[in-house]
């Protein structure tokens, strides 16, 4: 399944919980499918979008929060899992789109073709984990991830084919946090 | 030399309630003030625990950073990748490793440039002393008020140490 259609997919799930976003393609397609207040897209400080969720989910205990991770990112980061495990926040749902590429930056390859990053995260001690390679396949294990107490780590791999066209994410940073931040009260 | 348990309870009085941060031996006695709380959860590297205080922080917490001066090279991206461009505030408190070029060789450069590394990529600090505790903490709380990180300097001897 293409990205496009994965997030096609899990978008209209989401409802209104928080959902940071991994940069690159991750928030320029979620963006361009539907734009949300309780969406914080992180732009730069690649490797911190599984830190930043983390710390919304231990400061705010009474809502689900999504992750929409890479696995640049993911591999980038590999020890935040272990703090996300260690903390085990119950509203926390990992979701990791794994094109086994950098993307943006021309599609150089990542490590995630030799390692599968939900055996990791089932490792270190995550609840719930899942690999999901099938478009079908998809919906119902995010609808499972939102059921579960977590943390959850749902790894869904997709071929690289963003579109090169997708425009990038117009709000100013600052504008992001105060939205995501409006949208958390 | 400052108390850290009461450091601790000054930072916890004016609101600061996310404690987060990777070891130094100078900052030993303020994490031990904090290990044992609910509030505080041990990072495994400086940019993570950037990150876990900016989402901490949109959350509704205060977050406070603790680390080692070596950890401010592996969160320089963050800071301006992140806090300074999304205005995401948060306290650091950074030991000073290599003062004066006394201590360990690993120590030597960091600890000669840290101030510069700040200034240059426009964050706010200042070194805490004995007599003017008060005084930084209401610019850190001004600072962070306009949604930008505040660091503190932390010398060697500046808190009880427990190690």
């Amino acid at each position: 399944m293409k990205g496009t259609e994965a997030f096609r997919e899990l978008v209209p799930m989401l409802g209104d919980r928080p959902v940071v976003h991994a940069n690159g393609y991750i928030c320029r397609e979620s963006f361009q499918v539907l734009d949300r207040e309780a969406n914080f897209y992180m732009i730069g400080s690649m490797g911190l979008a599984s830190s930043i969720g983390l710390g919304v989910a231990l400061g705010r205990q009474d809502k689900q929060v999504v992750v929409f991770d890479g696995d640049g990112n993911v591999l980038m980061a590999m020890g935040t899992l272990a703090m996300i495990a260690a903390a085990a926040p119950k509203n926390f749902v990992h979701v990791v789109f794994d094109n086994q590429v950098y993307e943006s930056t021309g599609s150089q390859r990542s490590l995630s073709g030799e390692i599968p990053l939900e055996e990791v995260a089932r490792s270190v001690g995550y609840r719930h984990t899942e690999r999901v390679t099938k478009k079908e396949e998809l919906g119902p294990a995010f609808k499972r991830m939102l059921a579960e107490q977590g943390p959850s780590f749902l790894l869904v791999k997709v071929e690289p084919g963003f579109n090169p066209k997708t425009g990038r994410v117009t709000h100013s940073p600052e504008e992001i946090t105060a939205r995501f931040m409006r949208a958390l009260q | 030399m400052l108390s850290s348990e009461r450091f601790i309870e000054r930072l916890k009085e004016e609101g600061f309630s996310f404690f987060t941060g990777v070891p130094c031996s100078l900052l030993s006695g303020l994490i031990s003030c904090l290990e044992n709380r609910p509030d505080y959860l041990p990072a495994v590297r400086e940019d993570a625990a950037v990150g876990l205080c900016a989402g901490a922080f949109m959350a509704g917490r205060l977050p406070v950073l603790l680390m080692q001066n070596s950890g401010l090279g592996y969160s320089l991206n963050a800071f301006t990748s992140l806090n300074l461009i999304y205005k995401i505030p948060v306290l650091v408190i950074m030991s000073w490793r290599g003062h004066l070029g006394k201590d360990a060789p690993e120590h030597i450069i960091m600890g000669d440039i840290n101030e510069n590394l700040l200034k240059t990529s426009g964050m706010e600090y200042a070194v805490l002393g004995d007599d003017n505790a008060e005084e930084v903490l209401a610019r850190a709380l001004r600072v962070i008020g306009q949604g930008l990180p505040f660091t503190l300097l932390v010398k060697k001897g500046q808190f009880d140490e427990r190690h």
